[in-house]
């Protein structure tokens, strides 16, 4: 891992990302302990630990934090937030890193943006998601070359009875048609209503 | 008792074997269980990354179908991640009171009215105190004795609200197994994360973390989990995972009303076995 020297003199830096992110500001109180960090069970794979990343957001280093990894690769185990000495709500913190990071089209993690969006998607017209067209969605729109690493799987799903092929034939129309009235349309579009009276 | 059921979306289809196991054996402990009519998607751990808003009014929306429902009873949740963003919307309604007009004003889009006064309850949480391991010991008609078991309580049935159980060392699973005659697997990894969503993400990730989860039931003759999720990872990619960390990891995985069930002695076709991914073969042997 290259560690870059920060200026932390720098009159830059930005508290108001912070503030956006954590509204109740209790992560201003992290005291650099990292619990976080030796109770994530992913943070061997990331550029930036928990703790270097909560430092970062209070620093204002909003580039570096939405361009890293870092929170994308969050499993939402909870462990952090359950053991922080300080009873910081991260998850929550890491659910607003999301959000931004998807709102702004920041960042490297492609797979997980396309991820949620076609989860949703699905929620939205369908109300229930059904596994297999979700899935179909998320490869189409990353890599198609994606779902050859999942062929062996979707085959012992097949064998299983957890898919079917006549899931698939009922899924084909709906790929290609994606107009139409949703079954959660009216509550997404209240939802996002009230969001923007805030 | 009476429950109102939520299944979700993974247990009405790619989990079925979990929804069917469920009602048979709450069925045989005498339980009356009503699926809540209507119900769609609670957000699952992706709503968030949309909307905060929505990721409280979609689990909101089926609690306030359950209110409407006839009769007392709790709402009931077999999937961990159903389960905590359904506690999530209570919680966070305690912690900011206002969050309760917004989601209303939400809600009344759909002619729904959100209150709080359904409980939220996780079918391990039901089978551990509602009933309780005598009442469950009292149904065995074939011991577990021969089995040593590793229960998997995995992160979100019990992090980060810790309603029903310890959020660190969690024991409510570990009594129901042990009622059924079968030896508790010293489990150490019994709520390490088994990756999530980061299976399909950022896969070699998450085949470290299962990989992890595998090794340590090394010794046990099954592992058994309460979370369609959880039990996908540790099932379905067991051939990886033993590439992956070079050693052969296979291992059955039951989820625990599939147990249960051989424990009652239910019919085979209440607990769909069949479906399951890594083989129970060896279980049903010992059982034989």
């Amino acid at each position: 891992m290259t560690q870059e020297i920060l200026d932390l003199t720098a009159p830059t830096l930005d508290r108001s990302f912070l503030v956006a992110l954590a509204p109740d500001e209790k992560l201003r109180t992290c005291i650099q302990c990292g619990t976080c960090t030796a109770s994530c069970a992913s943070a061997y794979a990331m550029e930036y630990t928990p703790r270097q990343m909560w430092r970062m957001v209070q620093l204002g280093l909003k580039e570096e934090v939405l361009n890293s990894k870092t929170f994308w690769l969050c499993s939402t185990c909870y462990s952090c937030s359950v053991r922080c000495p300080r009873g910081i709500p991260l998850l929550e913190t890491i659910g607003a890193l999301k959000r931004t990071a998807i709102a702004e089209r920041i960042g490297p993690y492609k797979e997980s943006i396309n991820f949620y969006r076609a989860f949703m998607d699905v929620v939205r017209r369908y109300g229930r998601v059904d596994e297999l067209e979700f899935m179909t969605r998320y490869f189409l729109s990353t890599n198609i070359f994606s779902i050859i690493g999942y062929v062996p799987l979707g085959l012992a799903m097949l064998m299983h009875g957890k898919v079917t092929i006549k899931g698939g034939l009922r899924m084909a129309p709906r790929l290609v048609g994606i107009s139409g009235a949703g079954r959660l349309d009216a509550l997404f579009r209240k939802v996002e209503e009230l969001e923007a009276e805030q | 008792m009476r429950y109102f059921y939520y299944p979700g979306c993974s247990m009405s289809s790619s989990a079925l074997e979990y929804d069917v196991s469920t009602k048979a054996v709450l069925g045989e402990l005498g339980a009356e269980v009503v699926e809540v009519e209507d119900w769609t998607c609670c957000g699952a751990s992706t709503a968030e990354t949309v909307s905060f808003l929505l990721s409280l009014v979609l689990p909101a929306r089926n609690l306030a179908l359950a209110e409407r429902m006839d009769g007392d009873g709790d709402f009931l949740v077999g999937c961990s991640a159903c389960y905590t963003n359904h506690c999530k919307v209570g919680e966070h309604v305690k912690r900011d009171p206002r969050l309760l007009d917004k989601i209303n004003a939400a809600l009344s889009i759909e002619h729904l009215t959100y209150t709080g006064k359904v409980r939220v309850r996780h079918l391990l949480d039901v089978l551990a105190n509602d009933f309780g391991p005598e009442a469950i010991a009292a149904r065995v008609k074939r011991s577990l004795s021969a089995l040593s078991v590793a229960p998997y309580y995995g992160c979100q049935i019990v992090r980060p609200y810790g309603l029903c159980d310890d959020s660190e060392y969690p024991t409510t699973m570990d009594e129901v197994l042990a009622a059924t005659g079968a030896e508790v697997f010293p489990y150490a990894m019994k709520v390490k994360c088994c990756g999530g969503v980061l299976m399909t993400t950022k896969k070699d990730v998450a085949l470290r973390l299962v990989g992890g989860l595998l090794q340590a039931a090394k010794g046990a003759d099954c592992i058994v989990t309460v979370c369609p999720l959880c039990q996908m990872n540790l099932e379905a990619y067991q051939g990886d995972v033993s590439r992956y960390m070079g050693e052969d990891l296979h291992i059955p995985v039951l989820y625990l009303p599939q147990l249960l069930g051989l424990a009652f002695d239910l019919p085979r076709e209440k607990l769909k076995l069949e479906r399951n991914m890594a083989s129970p073969r060896p279980v049903l042997d010992k059982l034989a």
